[in-house]
């Protein structure tokens, strides 16, 4: 038993020194890593008394963006994410998170519902970006990106936002415009992918890993940058190894946010929220 | 008032300047094939015979919009020069350098404040020809400026929109201009003042996904390409051919994203009768 306790130690102590070493591209595949946790496992780890709630309301339902009312740790919420699936199955009935206009439409939904009842929203960002899809321009995908950004960023609520996979683009920033940005040390967020980024300045797909260390795409690098408030750790060897663990510290960390911003009060928290924004970058020029 | 950095001379001077016309003497139009002679099209406002609008840089397009092409050139804010000393093929600040050289803009953002049939307004023009119009923090400054300066002054703001979306080199910063240029938006509506987009050819990405499509009146340049995902990346995902005219600005209007194509020619008249009843001003003066 003894030696077996030891062998653990010096893997854990291995595979901690490995992943304390890993890059933008390790990174990268960490963040979609298959069996990360995702927005499912976090509800039902997080939420309970959790009614998940459909359609925007003008046009149908998004599988790729589920939300819904609950509970977390005793405090009502309006929670939402981003869900990519986790077999051939359910990543196509998710389309992959990416989400169509009516994900972004049904977002504000909930955002207005949460600010009528006073009721904090929690959402969580995993997605490769919005979808590129003929429906999806023919009905606004731009816009209702725009709409959603525009909510909340006036969310008269406490708004807290956990990257917990991929942060792709204007489809991820959609519902990530939060008093408190909070990031997994291995999560990624970032203008494009970077597969994207090597096709079109490098014109070669095969230059991701350039690409993403180019970006600054990881936690540290963001949060140096001001875009991200808070990162949360990790289990040893990230969160696909132990996604119990990670829920729990996810769940521990959002109570004390929404506890924090919940003593704001709703003009104080919206101009906190802007100024926050508006401070990005400019903090650069001075250095 | 630094910010007056220059009162433009009436008139024409300001419409012929060499950086917006282009070099080949002949051009063809992309609509009808026919060959048009480029000083030609300086008095066609750069549309060709057959209706297709050319690409302008803010010199002419502020010329244009203004009453005897007259306006106040303010400038846009400094920001931190290539932040993620970002390199691919080139560096960014070569980059950056080439398409200064290339427009004698500063970024891709210009400012003008000048009377639209005497309505006096703040015009924003954004150019495609410096590095693509990208949204950059530079552009999302300018944006915030812009908006700023007609809070400040009580003035409606017009928006000329052309861009390929977000500037790479700046990483999540470029991406961080869609709330920051949003938070203007508001408060221009706090403010009860009028914003009027007009989208050229092309707004695609990040801009379309952010202010470009939260204006109180949107109009549209015939032809121009108005998306979110690009035609070809939409091709590549769902493997088909896209229809003739698909995400084009008559389309947009017919699928109710856009209030109304309106060609340059007819374009002060339009935006100066939406201001007259949204400023509910009685200044303008009758074009008829």
């Amino acid at each position: 038993m003894r030696e077996a306790d030891a062998i653990r130690k010096k893997s854990d102590s291995q595979l901690q020194l490995i992943y304390s070493k890993i890059g933008p591209w390790e990174k990268t595949q960490v963040a979609r890593h298959p069996l990360r946790p995702h927005f499912s496992q976090y509800c039902q780890g997080l939420i309970s008394h959790y009614t998940p709630l459909s359609g925007d309301r003008k046009f149908g339902d998004d599988n790729a963006l589920l939300g819904g009312l609950g509970k977390i740790r005793g405090r009502s919420v309006v929670v939402m994410g981003h869900e990519k699936g986790k077999d051939t199955q359910s990543r196509i009935q998710h389309n992959f998170g990416m989400a169509n206009p009516e994900g972004y439409r049904k977002a504000v939904r909930l955002m207005e519902l949460a600010e009528r009842f006073s009721i904090p929203v929690l959402s969580f960002v995993d997605t490769a970006g919005a979808y590129p899809g003929r429906g999806a321009e023919e009905r606004g995908q731009a816009e209702a990106i725009a709409r959603s950004i525009d909510k909340g960023l006036s969310l008269k609520v406490p708004f807290l936002s956990v990257i917990a996979g991929e942060g792709g683009s204007g489809g991820a920033v959609a519902i990530a415009t939060a008093d408190s940005v909070m990031m997994l040390e291995h999560s990624i967020y970032s203008v494009i992918s970077p597969e994207g980024c090597a096709s079109i300045l490098w014109r070669d797909g095969t230059k991701a890993k350039d690409a993403a260390k180019a970006m600054k795409i990881t936690a540290p690098d963001l949060k140096d940058l001001g875009i991200i408030d808070t990162i949360i750790k990790e289990p040893i060897g990230g969160a696909h190894r132990d996604p119990a663990q990670m829920i729990k510290t996810v769940g521990d960390m959002a109570v004390k946010e929404i506890d924090r911003l919940s003593r704001m009060s709703p003009n104080v928290l919206i101009k906190a929220r802007r100024a926050k924004f508006l401070e990005i970058g400019r903090s650069l020029l001075s250095n | 008032m630094n910010w007056l950095t220059k009162l433009t001379p009436p008139g024409v001077k300001n419409i012929f300047t060499k950086k917006d016309t282009p070099d080949n003497l002949w051009i063809k139009c992309p609509k009808s094939g026919e060959m048009v002679f480029s000083a030609d099209l300086d008095g066609l406002m750069h549309v060709t015979p057959a209706g297709h609008h050319m690409r302008i840089g803010p010199k002419l397009r502020l010329g244009y919009t203004f009453d005897n092409g007259e306006y106040l050139a303010v400038e846009t804010p400094n920001v931190a020069k290539d932040p993620l000393k970002f390199k691919d093929d080139k560096r960014y600040v070569d980059r950056l350098k080439a398409a200064r050289a290339k427009t004698g803009d500063k970024d891709a953002m210009s400012i003008g404040v000048g009377e639209i049939n005497g309505i006096k307004s703040v015009v924003l023009v954004q150019n495609f020809a410096f590095m693509g119009g990208s949204l950059g923090m530079a552009a999302g400054e300018g944006f915030i400026k812009a908006a700023d300066y007609a809070c400040e002054h009580k003035l409606p703001l017009v928006v000329f929109t052309a861009a390929g979306g977000a500037r790479m080199q700046e990483g999540a910063l470029s991406l961080m201009q869609m709330p920051r240029t949003t938070i203007a938006v508001q408060r221009l509506r706090e403010n009860g003042l009028p914003y009027i987009v007009v989208l050229c050819d092309p707004t695609t990405g990040g801009v379309t996904a952010s202010y470009a499509m939260l204006g109180d009146v949107h109009l549209a340049e015939p032809g121009a390409l108005i998306c979110f995902a690009g035609p070809r990346v939409i091709e590549d995902t769902i493997r088909e051919k896209l229809p003739e005219g698909f995400q084009r600005a008559e389309y947009l209007e017919e699928k109710g994203m856009i209030d109304k194509v309106v060609s340059r020619k007819a374009m002060r008249e339009t935006l100066s009768n939406l201001l007259a009843v949204l400023m509910k001003s009685d200044l303008v003066k009758q074009s008829a």
